[in-house]
């Protein structure tokens, strides 16, 4: 038969070793380290992650990447997002990587393969760029057109995320001949496309962060007693945590739907992004609510670890577009063009 | 993966969608669950089993084409596609052959599965009873063992049970060793609702169809033949089958995606009369979405099974979403509709009363949740 929705055993390989990796090396006292810490990043782990050929599984092998495809990195991605790891991988690995490739940008696509660089991302809209500070290459929009600049040659000024590991930055700068890396009509191929990269990438990591509190929330129910039970045995909560399950299994499909459009260039690849954005979002905001009513008071202390998942949960639900304005994109779709079909 | 359609796939759509282009009733037929209507709907089962249409995924020697699992679903889609007729066979053909084919003889096989998917025979299902609904072991019905005549007589009341008053079979659990536990004892059987001693009063439904009925047995001879599985074994035979097939058989998304292209339809048509809310056309959205997110999970479900997998509870993710997804798609039509809603022979106002049931039967959606707790994350009971 043809229609097949499993992963190969190849994809779910490079999941596990990353899983392996972030089981010893982003633990939860690691991503909380990375609230204080200088860059907002664990230390080392870019260096794990390139070792794995992370960085550039979408780069082609020829430029040092491992060639591979959407639908192994959206896995990765996942996994990113149950260890709620702080790096800029969806910048990096799902944004610059694919768009680097398609300009043609050699030495750039080849420095980021290697794990070398690292980059940020500023598209028009956004406005805050994450990581700034600290990324090697910034890619900016403006005007239909991405450029390429080094740090010290823009401005930055701080913003506080709820999210102590993402340093927000507002980006000063002036494009130049010697900057521009795409213009025109190629410009906004390439930026949809990023766009919609961006897009598909948050939303495996928000499943994978709901995955996470929902396990962690799970846990906490069966240990917890009141009233002479695990709290987990009374209905009200098992019946929050069921509509907690019922949203990721019913989002994941889709998320992993838009990472296969992207690999093979579908025609609606931006319709799928968008509603795998959309209800990424919003299971993954169902969850964090779920989570954290039944966590109780506990959850609602800074020492306890729930809130690392939440407020990453809140910061990329908003981000490269939120709910609502996917929905708005899968609107036009569905009103003024051709029927966003199924595939 | 790989979510195109093979040639062979795309073949059989195309059969499918052009039978039904040429043979779908232009007007749509009276409500399954009238007795006018139930004969007409008996008819339309009679024409799509001369066509092979009926049973998709049955074995050809019993009327059906043996498609494979993504096959019925292509045919699901079209059917529903198509606007073609509410599927009064389906309790018969989506909830008792599949344990028929589990857990039948070749015998019972023989002679049950072609005539139900003729229709010559068309099944109600006996399972809740006045005091047993979502306790559903609490079943009081009892079985006596009739040794002279190598059977059993059944007494009892089923409540509740679907075109009950238009069937020509029952299919239920009874009470067969009243002093076992009370998930033992029970026995699984078919009973013929034309016998002696079998009482059937009509029960109207909140849509006011008299769709339901109360099935009275009084002493109703049933022979050994029409035992289904073991005696004393019939709830892991109707729960076997309760979480497997039938957690993919009982709503297929094609009736979701159909009816969330109508919605589409339908919020375009008002839009082109008056302002409306955008927040109605953002719930026309969610819909859609929803449809497809369904659709997407059950290829993702029907490739677990292809592989040699299985579902049990899983089936309950599942009920909850589209009832639930089902009743918000026909309360947004309602509001798209206004006044227009309160017109008894609206169709979407007919489906919006209908969509009400769902998160009530087939185990109510705090049973399923329950469920999916208990067995899916492993919370204590």
């Amino acid at each position: 038969m043809a229609v097949r929705f499993a992963f190969t055993p190849e994809s779910l390989a490079i999941r596990d070793s990353v899983r392996a990796l972030l089981v010893r090396e982003c633990t939860p006292g690691r991503v909380r380290e990375a609230w204080s810490n200088a860059d907002g990043r664990v230390p080392g782990l870019w260096a794990h992650l390139a070792a794995l050929g992370v960085p550039g599984i979408l780069a082609p092998e020829e430029h040092g990447g491992l060639g591979l495809t959407e639908l192994e990195l959206v896995l990765v991605l996942e996994e990113s997002g149950r260890f709620a790891m702080p790096e800029p991988l969806v910048e990096t690995a799902a944004v610059a990587v694919p768009l680097l490739r398609d300009v043609a940008a050699r030495e750039l696509l080849q420095a980021v393969t290697r794990g070398a660089q690292v980059v940020a991302v500023g598209l028009a809209g956004a406005p805050f760029v994450v990581g700034a500070d600290t990324a090697d290459i910034l890619l900016m929009e403006q005007a239909g057109e991405v450029h390429a600049l080094e740090r010290r040659a823009v401005r930055l000024e701080p913003h506080t995320s709820v999210d102590g590991s993402r340093r927000l930055f507002q980006v000063k700068w002036q494009p130049s001949r010697g900057t521009c890396l795409v213009y025109a009509e190629r410009g906004a191929r390439v930026l949809r496309e990023a766009r919609n990269r961006g897009a598909v990438a948050v939303a495996a990591q928000l499943i994978g962060l709901a995955r996470a509190m929902l396990a962690t929330t799970v846990d906490y129910v069966k240990a917890r007693h009141q009233f002479g039970k695990p709290v987990g045995s009374f209905q009200a909560v098992k019946h929050h945590l069921a509509d907690a399950l019922i949203a990721i299994e019913m989002a994941a499909p889709v998320v992993y739907r838009a990472a296969y459009s992207l690999a093979r260039g579908d025609a609606h690849a931006s319709t799928h992004a968008s509603m795998a954005k959309a209800m990424a979002s919003d299971a993954a905001e169902l969850v964090a609510r779920q989570a954290l009513q039944c966590h109780g008071a506990i959850g609602y202390a800074f020492e306890n670890d729930l809130h690392l998942w939440m407020k990453r949960t809140w910061a990329l639900s908003a981000s490269w577009g939120d709910a609502a304005s996917h929905r708005a994109e899968v609107s036009r779709g569905l009103f003024e063009g051709s029927q966003a079909g199924g595939t | 993966m790989d979510l195109t359609y093979s040639p062979a796939e795309e073949a059989f759509r195309l059969d499918a969608r052009t039978w039904l282009q040429a043979n779908v009733p232009r007007e749509p037929l009276p409500s399954g669950d009238t007795a006018e209507g139930f004969a007409l709907h008996r008819h339309w089962e009679k024409r799509l089993f001369e066509a092979g249409w009926a049973v998709v995924s049955w074995p050809k020697a019993y009327g059906g084409r043996e498609a494979s699992l993504v096959e019925w679903l292509l045919f699901e889609e079209e059917y529903y596609r198509a606007g073609a007729p509410q599927r009064i066979a389906q309790n018969g053909i989506f909830l008792l052959a599949p344990t028929l084919f589990h857990f039948g003889t070749r015998e019972q096989q023989d002679r049950v599965l072609p005539r139900m998917a003729a229709a010559e025979d068309v099944w109600a299902q006996g399972w809740s009873e006045p005091n047993a609904g979502s306790d559903l072991a609490g079943i009081q019905s009892r079985a006596v063992r009739d040794e002279a005549r190598g059977g059993w007589r059944l007494s009892g009341q089923k409540a509740w049970c679907t075109r009950g008053a238009f069937c020509d079979w029952m299919f239920g659990l009874f009470r067969s060793d009243p002093s076992a536990e009370r998930h033992r004892g029970l026995t699984y059987f078919l009973v013929p609702l034309r016998a002696q001693g079998v009482t059937v009063r009509p029960v109207g439904r909140l849509d006011g169809d008299a769709g339901f009925a109360d099935v009275f047995l009084d002493d109703v001879f049933v022979p050994d033949r029409d035992v289904l599985g073991k005696v004393d074994d019939g709830w892991s035979v109707a729960m076997t089958t309760a979480g497997s097939e039938r957690g993919l058989t009982l709503r297929s998304p094609g009736r979701f995606v159909a009816a969330a292209r109508r919605l589409v339809e339908l919020c375009r048509r008002e839009e082109g009369r008056r302002p409306v809310d955008p927040l109605l056309r953002d719930a026309v959205v969610r819909a859609w979405m929803d449809a497809e997110a369904y659709r997407l999970f059950t290829w993702q479900t029907v490739d677990k099974l292809d592989g040699g997998g299985s579902i049990g509870a899983e089936a309950s993710v599942n009920k909850v979403f589209w009832s639930e997804m089902d009743v918000r798609l026909h309360e947004t039509a309602m509001r798209l509709l206004g006044p227009h809603a309160e017109l008894c022979d609206e169709p979407w106002t007919k489906g919006f009363q209908f969509s009400l049931a769902g998160p009530i039967y087939a185990g109510t959606n705090e049973i399923q949740r329950n469920v999916i707790a208990e067995r899916l994350l492993g919370l204590p009971r």
